[in-house]
């Protein structure tokens, strides 16, 4: 057995794909490898990979050298057929030649339904070198991009960045695997600039980490990671006592997939330009310039940043380095100011008819059209609210709603566009609105995703949905729904946003997804669609953010997929007591019922349109019956209605009822009326209690 | 400290930047072309980019082209801002294989010594979409300063290129305001009197450029006429086009004079034009929600429609020397 070791040396690809690629590159080596035969399943989890900006490698120990010989037998059809009078028949000569095998080399063997032709191949087994060369151009072709690009003549091949080498070793040999116009061989490459020599040759695979450390090059990516964390503690320690660097895992992610041989340089700036929102400022530092902020013990910006270098500059260059980086922030940061100030010679209120000039989408027309649809739903939702006895700033929210996306058409924004809604929330407050108009406006795009916080207030919550389902609704009424895994308009997430808002914003809002949806849409097919995309959105909602399980999504949607609020109540309630040995006797029992029914259904067997107690003539089914009604009293008790978990502990207690029961009373009666009785007493035990959730939909071991 | 004052007295001034990288590129097989005279807003629009990088024929080709950018115009109050900048653009097609260490060697001509900085390649890729272009590549990072636009070219004008082509686009302002360490780009070192020691600086020479051109686009450029002229120049390239399509097609019987001599190179520069009208109407504020996309679409129309005709002339005139050739042997 043999290590194999192979890497990919490219120009410097794309942070964001690298972990995806990296990881699909060593999945379909080792895939490969198990099903040439040329290793084992078991030493799969024995491979290791890396990457940096400039290469992708994976590295498998236990290659077997050879394949095995092997041989198979294929059966053919049958000798009457395949020979007439000892001579072969053009079906033998099809089977052979299919075989690739001589019509002298069949043979006749028999099974227990007669006599068949067989065709025994052996076949040689191939070294690990030939098999790799040949196979593994077809992997590196298969790896995903997100986008990729063709560089030679002919483009010959798409790949995500020009292919500049490829080392591949099997033991001490190199393995010629050609791709992209590239042979490999035994050399790697070191960092660009701090390698002594950039082309380094390799003696075995072991030696690769080694070799690329000496040469100025982490290639494993938790540790360049480590690096990349202890640097920034370090520097940030050494900046002054109390302070920290503000954890940024993606950020983090980030600066670890641009650098090969990370440092930390720690910044300063003028505290002036801590007067400048903070938003502001961390947006410049961490998406445009991919620098850490710094902070205080109190969490408050300190006047210093972090810039992760992919180098390591003596202090002369360090200073220099630092030094550069200071003046671009502050250029970047002057801008910042500059629009600030700038923008304010336009009050948002004047903005307004700006709106006109911006376009929301061109068959719905432009922000002002759109600003005059949010304020309507918003209004709507806030009578709604109102009329429910629930708390809302109504004119502080048609302020927000009228000046929601003025923001678009200041410079501020033009630059730092994902500061959208929060700079109109800022410029509001710095124009003497209140806070209630500024946080709803500063608030509008939450959540922008699962994780993210929703509106922190009724004014926001109402703002963001309004804008949410307002952009739901008009791009189905274009027909331009999500379909598969296309979404080009985010509907997925604004809608998710919409049930995460119900579901989670405080204080509570009195509200349904069929209130937001019939606010913003007249028309009633529009409506239908968008609701059944609701009821998805809210099973996503269930599972993804509450981690309900399946059966249990299922079973309380069936019973309403309206209010957010109380399915999310339900299923935490059904799942408080799915492990309960009750309630899950008393699910296969609803299941049971839930089948005859459909079974009566489905013969035409009619069930009684009430039940009748002069009917009910087994003690069983006269116990289920009184029980039924002695639950249905406490479960319908004043305030009981939201208490999910304890009205279900007392439907699991109809258990012994409802297995004395079906112990001994046949449903099917042959008595028509008895019948038709005992349909009806099942039929009313799954309907009052289908408030909760369709238990029957639950799954229940055994 | 020390070691950035001497960067900053070693620093080149601005014409001197442009002499070496223009030097550095012409001793790699550039041919240096002068700017392009009619108003762009990248050096990727000149003809010798957007029609050069079409077809088969190898290129390489590196010019400063001044780029003008009407709405990015701050009347020179903004330090870092300009109406217009100057992009030294090099095109390389096919790319040679060792394109970025020539890139990297090019910045030390310019006196970058790659020891002492933070050099990254981020991903960012281009896209033009009214040219039907676009690439992918890098934006280049000095010490957390995007100094250059690196591309590899994949479509122009709506076709797929092959070969494809390496754009090397160097922001010339901003290497000098890095190097110069200035805070603001007027106060870049231009050039300096060697007999009187005497330093020319940016703003002298462009500071009333960018204030009178920012107060031309944001407030005094006629709204009307600015249409006016849209629509003459559009209409015109369009007959041009119209043309084009009769006269290179299979059975138009022109000569190979009539098809090499058709102005293909005139409609793109009434294209330019019509770009040009476009960029000023905008920064003017003058083109509502429901004009702005049907705007871009007849401009994209022209360029567009040039970049094709570009390559049938190409054919065409292929083709005809061909048949002049097999008559010719006839003979």
């Amino acid at each position: 057995m043999a290590e194999f070791l192979f890497e990919i040396g490219l120009e410097e690809v794309p942070a964001r794909m690298i972990a995806g690629a990296q990881a699909e590159l060593q999945r379909r080596i080792t895939s490969m490898l198990c099903a040439q035969n040329l290793m084992a399943a078991a030493d799969v989890v024995l491979a290791r990979s890396y990457s940096t900006p400039r290469r992708l490698s994976v590295f498998v120990p236990n290659v077997f050298e050879r394949q095995a010989d092997s041989s198979a037998k294929a059966w053919g059809p049958s000798a009457k057929i395949a020979f007439k009078d000892g001579q072969p028949t053009t079906a033998a000569e099809a089977f052979a030649r299919k075989n690739n095998i001589a019509v002298s080399k069949l043979k006749i063997e028999s099974n227990d339904k007669g006599d068949y032709v067989v065709a025994e191949t052996a076949t040689k087994g191939r070294s690990a070198s030939e098999v790799i060369a040949s196979e593994l151009p077809k992997e590196l072709a298969g790896i995903y991009w997100a986008k990729n690009m063709t560089w030679r003549a002919g483009r010959p091949e798409r790949f995500v960045r020009p292919v500049r080498w490829l080392l591949a070793l099997l033991g001490q040999m190199v393995v010629p695997v050609e791709f992209g116009g590239k042979t490999a061989g035994r050399t790697t490459r070191g960092h660009r600039v701090l390698a002594v020599d950039e082309v380094i040759p390799l003696g075995i695979p072991d030696e690769y980490e080694q070799t690329l450390l000496d040469a100025y090059v982490v290639a494993d990516v938790e540790a360049r990671r480590q690096t990349i964390r202890k640097a920034l503690d370090r520097v940030t320690r050494a900046a002054g006592a109390g302070l920290r660097w503000r954890e940024d895992h993606a950020l983090v992610d980030t600066v670890t997939h641009l650098t090969e041989w990370p440092s930390v340089v720690l910044g300063s700036f003028e505290p002036e330009y801590l007067k400048l929102p903070e938003e502001v400022l961390v947006t410049v530092m961490r998406d445009h310039q991919k620098y850490f902020a710094v902070e205080d013990a109190t969490g408050k910006l300190a006047p210093h940043f972090l810039a992760v270098l992919n180098t390591k500059a003596d202090a002369d260059g360090e200073a220099v380095i630092r030094h550069g980086n200071e003046r671009v922030l502050r250029a970047r940061f002057n801008d910042a100011r500059f629009f600030w100030e700038f923008d304010q010679r336009v009050p948002l209120m004047e903005r307004v008819a700006l709106l006109e000039k911006v376009t929301f989408q061109k068959d719905l027309g432009s922000y002002a059209a759109k600003t005059e649809r949010v304020s309507a739903v918003a209004a709507s939702l806030a009578g709604l609210v109102k009329e429910r006895g629930s708390k809302v700033d109504e004119a502080a929210l048609g302020e927000a709603a009228r000046l929601a996306k003025t923001d678009l058409t200041t410079e501020l924004v033009k630059e730092f566009t994902e500061l959208q809604g929060q700079v109109g929330g800022l410029y509001a407050r710095a124009q003497g609105f209140s806070a209630t108009v500024g946080d709803a406006i500063y608030d509008q795009y939450l959540p922008k995703s699962m994780e993210d916080s929703v509106p922190r207030t009724a004014e926001g919550a109402l703002l963001a949905m309004a804008d949410k389902v307002d952009t739901i609704v008009g791009m189905f009424g274009l027909g331009l729904e999500p379909t598969g895994s296309k979404d080009p308009f985010a509907l997925r997430r604004a809608a998710n946003g919409i049930v995460k808002i119900l579901a989670e914003g405080e204080p509570a809002l009195p509200l349904t997804l069929g209130d937001v949806v019939d606010a913003a849409s007249p028309d009633e097919t529009v409506r239908m669609r968008v609701e059944i995309f609701f009821a998805e959105r809210l099973e996503f909602y269930l599972r993804d953010a509450k981690g309900q399980a399946y059966d249990v999504v299922k079973a309380v949607l069936a019973a309403g997929a309206n209010d957010v609020k109380d399915a999310v109540a339900r299923a935490e309630a059904v799942t408080a007591v799915r492990g309960s040995d009750d309630f899950a006797a008393v699910s296969a029992a609803f299941k049971r019922m839930k089948n005859i029914l459909e079974q009566a259904e489905e013969k035409g067997i009619e069930a009684g349109s009430d039940v009748n107690e002069a009917l009910l003539v087994d003690p069983a089914e006269q116990l289920l019956a009184g029980q039924l009604d002695a639950v249905l009293m406490l479960v319908k008790m004043p305030g009981a209605e939201m208490d999910y978990r304890s009205t279900l502990e007392k439907i699991a207690t109809l258990r012994g009822p409802v297995d004395a029961f079906f112990d001994s009373v046949m449903v099917m009666a042959p008595e028509p009326e008895i019948r038709a009785n005992r349909l009806a007493l099942l039929r009313r035990v799954l309907k009052d209690f289908s408030g909760i959730a369709d238990f029957s939909e639950i799954v229940t071991a055994g | 400290m020390r070691a950035i004052a001497e960067e900053k007295t070693k620093a080149l001034t601005f014409q001197e930047l442009l002499f070496r990288l223009q030097r550095f590129w012409a001793e790699r097989g550039c041919v240096l072309q002068q700017p392009y005279d009619v108003e762009v807003g990248a050096g990727t629009m000149s003809p010798d980019t957007f029609l050069r990088v079409l077809g088969p024929k190898p290129v390489r080709i590196a010019y400063a082209q001044p780029s003008r950018r009407p709405a990015d115009g701050r009347y020179g109050e903004n330090p870092n801002r300009l109406f217009r900048h100057t992009q030294l653009q090099v095109i390389l097609k096919p790319p040679p294989e060792n394109i970025q260490e020539m890139y990297l060697e090019s910045l030390a001509a310019m006196g970058i010594d790659l020891g002492e900085h933070d050099i990254k390649f981020e991903e960012d890729n281009w896209e033009w979409p009214v040219g039907g272009a676009w690439g992918v590549g890098w934006q280049v990072m000095l010490d957390g300063l995007e100094i250059t636009q690196f591309t590899y070219f994949q479509q122009c004008g709506g076709m797929d290129l092959d070969p494809i082509c390496g754009e090397i686009t160097y922001g010339m302002e901003r290497i000098a305001q890095f190097l110069q360490d200035c805070d603001s780009i007027y106060d870049i070192v231009w050039a300096v009197e060697p007999d009187t020691g005497k330093s020319v600086t940016y703003g002298d020479i462009r500071l009333a450029e960018e204030e009178q051109f920012s107060a031309y686009s944001f407030d005094y450029a006629d709204v009307s006429k600015l249409w006016e002229h849209l629509g003459l120049y559009e209409r015109e390239c369009l007959a041009l086009l119209e043309r084009a399509k009769e006269l290179f097609g299979e059975k138009s019987g022109a000569s190979e004079l009539e098809l090499k001599r058709f102005p293909v190179l005139g409609a793109y520069e009434l294209a330019l034009k019509c770009s040009h009208m476009f960029n000023l109407l905008d920064a003017r504020g003058a083109i509502s929600v429901t004009e702005r996309v049907g705007v871009m679409a007849r401009i994209r129309t022209l360029v567009i429609g040039v970049a094709k005709a570009h390559v049938e002339q190409g054919l065409a005139v292929q083709a005809d020397a061909l048949r002049a050739e097999t008559q010719a042997e006839a003979i």
